[in-house]
C-alpha cells in the first residue's frame, strides 16, 4: 500500500492499464512531451510513445470526435480535455454522438471512450478554469459522469471508466491533485461504477457530497463530532447514475439530509438527491432538505474575497448541519 | 465507319480502363437503378402518410454508387449522411432493410426502428451509425482511420457529407486531423449545391469545396457528380493512395438534388422549376443508361427488363416492410447501457 496523492493516483493508474492493454492511448492538448499541464499523463510519452501519447491540436470537438471513431473500432482513447470549462465545444459530440451511439445503434456498436478533465475552482482560476460542468453531463442516460475524491476511488473507478463499454466522463477535481494524498492498494482493482461509499458513519445527519466538498463536508463532520453531532457522510462518487440505495439507505437512518455540492444551486445535483428523497423517503425525513451549494452566479471570480464568497467550505457546512440538527 | 470503331473503343475504355468489368459496370447501373426506385416508392409511400418521414437521396446515385464501388465491403470502413441510400446498398444493405427502416419496424438493422429512416449503421458491414447533426460524422471518421493507422492494417475509411456539411467546425477538425496525421480516410462530398433552402454561394466564399483540402494539406478533387465512373476512377486513386499510407482526399462531387431536401420541405419556395428541369437532364441514371447504351451493354429491351426487375424489389421490400410488426413497447428501454467485459 503506497501514499499517492489524486494526481499520482490518476498518472499510475494510466500507466499500468497502458502497459496491460494496448488498445488504450492518450490524447488531448499538451497532454504527450509536456506530460500534460497539471502532468498528469507525465512519462507516458517516453514510456508508450507518440502513437499512444497523442499531441493534439487546440480543438475540443475533435478530441472527442476522433476519439469516438476510434473507440468505436475498438481502441480504448482516453481523451483528456485541459480544463472542464473548454469542454463546451465537444458537447455535442459527447451528449449527441458517444452518449447515444449504443442506444442509436440498438447495441450495434459502442463507445468505450474515457473523457478525463479537470474542474472545479478554489486555485485561483477566475471564471474559465473553475467551472464545475456536471449537471450539464448528468442529463445525458448512456454517458456514466463519475468524480472521484480520493486517490484510492480515483485509481479503482478510473479502472473501471477505462474497461467500461460505454462513455465515461471522469471529472478530476483540480484542487485535490496535489493537496489531497491517500492510501492506495497495490495491483489491480475496480471499483463499480454507480456505486456510492459511506465514507463516514454517523447517525444524526446525513451529508451528500462528491469532489472536494466531500472533503470540506469531512472536516465539516469533525467539528461537529466534537459537539456530539454524528454526521454520516456519502460520497457520490458517481454523479450519473446516482446510487439511489445508498442515498436512501442513510437517510432513512438519520432522517435529516445535507446535500453539499461546488456547482451552482439551480438545477445542480442536489435538486435530484433531493427529489429522489422526497419520492422515495419524504416518510422517514424530521426536518426539510438542506442545500450548500455555488450562488446562482454566471463563474467563480478570480479575485481571493470573490472566490471564498462563491465557494462553500467546512464553516458554511458546519452552520448548515448545525441549524439541521437542531430543528 | 473506321470513326465509329475508334469512337466506340475509346469509350469502351472509359470503365475497363477504370479496371473495370462489363459485369461491374452493369452492377453498378444496377446499384443506380435499385436505389433510385427505392426511393421513388419511398416518396409515394409518404404521399398517403403511410410513412411518417423521408429523406432522398434521388441524383446522388452516380457519386454514391461510384465511391461505394471503390471500397472493400465490409472490410473498409463507411461513416455515411442521410442521402447515401445507394452507398449503402452498394455496401450489402438490402432493400428490406432500408424499407424497414422507412415503416420503423421490428428487425431494422441500423437502430431496430429508433433512429429516423436513413440513418444507417451495420456492425457487419462496417458501416458506422450516424445521427442527424451534420458533420458530427467527419472528425469520427478520422478517429477510425487513426485507429486503422495504429493497427497497422491497409483498411481505409470513406465518410460522405453535403457541402452544407463544410461550414460546420466538424468538417474542419476531422480534415485538419487526417493532414496531420496523413490519414487513410476519403472525404466525400456530395454537392447538391443547397443546404435545404440556402444555395451554396451563401455558405462559402471559394467557389469549390475541394479548394478547402489545401487548408488542411490534402489533395482536393472535383469530379462530375452525375458521373458514376468519373466519381469511381477518383475515388479509386484515393483509396489507393490511403491503402499506401499517403493520406487522405477530399473528393467534391458536383451534383444536384432533384427533389425536396425533405418529405417536409418544399423546393418551390427557394429555387426556379427551369433550373431543376435543367438538371433533370443530366440525371445520372440517364446518363448511365446513355453510357452503356453506347458500349453495347444495354438496349431498350434491357433497360425495360432491368426496370421491372427493380419494381419486383422495391415491391417485395415495400410489402415484407409493411407486414412487419413494431418493436414492442419495452424495446425502447433496452440497450442504453453496455456490459463489461473482462
Amino acid at each position: 500500500m503506497a501514499i499517492k496523492t489524486f494526481l499520482e493516483s490518476i498518472r499510475d493508474t494510466m500507466h499500468d492499464e497502458m502497459a496491460r492493454d494496448e488498445r488504450v492511448f492518450v490524447l488531448g492538448e499538451d497532454v504527450g512531451v509536456t506530460g500534460g499541464v497539471f502532468r498528469a499523463t507525465e512519462g507516458l510519452y517516453e514510456k508508450f510513445g507518440a502513437d499512444r501519447a497523442i499531441d493534439t491540436p487546440l480543438a475540443e470537438l475533435s478530441i472527442i470526435g476522433i476519439a469516438i471513431g476510434a473507440a468505436a473500432v475498438g481502441m480504448r482513447p482516453i481523451a483528456e480535455i485541459q480544463f472542464a470549462d473548454f469542454i463546451h465545444p465537444a458537447f455535442d459530440q459527447i451528449v449527441n454522438e458517444a452518449a447515444k451511439m449504443r442506444y442509436r445503434s440498438n447495441a450495434g456498436w459502442e463507445c468505450p471512450l474515457v473523457i478525463r478533465t479537470p474542474y472545479g475552482g478554489g486555485v485561483h482560476g477566475g471564471l474559465y478554469h473553475s467551472q464545475s460542468i456536471e449537471a450539464f453531463f448528468c442529463h445525458s442516460p448512456g454517458l456514466y459522469v463519475v468524480a472521484p475524491s480520493t486517490p484510492r476511488d480515483a485509481k479503482g473507478l478510473l479502472l473501471s471508466a477505462i474497461r467500461n463499454p460505454d462513455p465515461v466522463l471522469f471529472l478530476e477535481h483540480k484542487k485535490l491533485y496535489r493537496s489531497i494524498k491517500g492510501e492506495v492498494p497495490d495491483g489491480e482493482y475496480t471499483i463499480p461504477l454507480g456505486r456510492a461509499d459511506v465514507k463516514r458513519a454517523g447517525s444524526d445527519i446525513t451529508a451528500i457530497a462528491y469532489g472536494a466538498m466531500l472533503h470540506e463536508t469531512l472536516n465539516a463532520a469533525e467539528q461537529l463530532a466534537r459537539e456530539g453531532i454524528e454526521v454520516e457522510v456519502v460520497d457520490l462518487r458517481t454523479l450519473f447514475p446516482l446510487d439511489r440505495e445508498t442515498i436512501l439507505t442513510s437517510v432513512r437512518k438519520t432522517s435529516k439530509v445535507c446535500i453539499i455540492h461546488e456547482d451552482t444551486k439551480t438545477m445542480g445535483l442536489g435538486a435530484e438527491v433531493a427529489a429522489i428523497i422526497s419520492e422515495e423517503a419524504f416518510g422517514d425525513l424530521d426536518a426539510p432538505i438542506r442545500r450548500v451549494t455555488g450562488p446562482d452566479l454566471p463563474g467563480i471570480p478570480f479575485n481571493e474575497t470573490g472566490e471564498h464568497a462563491f465557494l462553500p467550505n467546512a464553516e458554511k457546512i458546519a452552520t448548515a448541519l448545525r441549524e439541521l440538527a437542531r430543528y | 465507319m473506321a470513326t465509329q470503331v475508334a469512337e466506340k473503343i475509346a469509350l469502351e475504355i472509359t470503365h475497363r480502363a477504370l479496371g473495370l468489368s462489363d459485369d461491374q459496370v452493369l452492377e453498378m447501373y444496377w446499384a443506380m437503378l435499385l436505389a433510385r426506385r427505392l426511393d421513388e416508392r419511398m416518396w409515394i409511400l409518404h404521399r398517403p402518410h403511410l410513412v411518417a418521414f423521408h429523406i432522398s437521396g434521388i441524383g446522388h446515385e452516380a457519386a454514391q454508387v461510384g465511391a461505394a464501388f471503390a471500397l472493400k465491403r465490409g472490410y473498409d470502413y463507411a461513416h455515411p449522411y442521410y442521402r447515401d441510400m445507394a452507398t449503402v446498398l452498394t455496401l450489402g444493405m438490402t432493400p428490406r432493410d432500408l424499407m424497414l427502416a422507412l415503416f420503423g419496424r421490428q428487425g431494422e438493422p441500423s437502430s431496430n426502428g429508433r433512429q429516423m429512416p436513413s440513418h444507417f449503421g451495420s456492425r457487419a458491414l462496417n458501416i458506422v451509425s450516424g445521427s442527424s447533426p451534420v458533420a458530427t460524422q467527419i472528425p469520427q471518421a478520422a478517429g477510425i482511420a487513426f485507429a486503422i493507422k495504429y493497427k497497422k492494417t491497409d483498411q481505409v475509411v470513406l465518410t460522405c457529407f453535403g457541402e452544407g456539411s463544410t461550414a460546420e467546425g466538424d468538417f474542419h477538425e476531422g480534415l485538419n486531423w487526417a493532414g496531420i496525421h496523413t490519414l487513410p480516410v476519403i472525404f466525400l462530398c456530395q454537392n447538391n449545391q443547397y443546404a435545404i433552402s440556402v444555395p451554396a454561394a451563401k455558405q462559402m466564399a471559394v467557389p469549390n469545396v475541394a479548394d478547402r483540402a489545401r487548408a488542411y494539406g490534402i489533395p482536393g478533387v472535383i469530379v462530375d457528380g452525375n458521373d458514376v465512373l468519373d466519381v469511381y476512377g477518383a475515388m479509386r486513386d484515393a483509396v489507393a493512395r490511403a491503402r499506401r499510407g499517403q493520406g487522405a482526399t477530399l473528393i467534391e462531387a458536383k451534383t444536384y438534388r432533384p427533389v425536396p431536401h425533405s418529405s417536409d420541405d418544399d423546393d418551390r419556395t427557394y429555387r426556379s422549376r427551369a433550373e431543376v428541369e435543367e438538371w433533370k437532364k443530366r440525371d445520372p441514371i440517364l446518363r448511365m443508361q446513355e453510357y452503356l447504351t453506347r458500349v453495347n451493354l444495354l438496349n431498350a429491351q434491357k433497360i425495360v427488363e432491368s426496370d421491372a426487375r427493380a419494381k419486383q424489389v422495391v415491391d417485395d421490400a415495400d410489402e415484407f416492410a409493411r407486414n412487419a410488426p413494431y418493436p414492442p413497447a419495452e424495446a425502447a428501454l433496452g440497450n442504453v447501457w453496455g456490459q463489461v467485459k473482462s
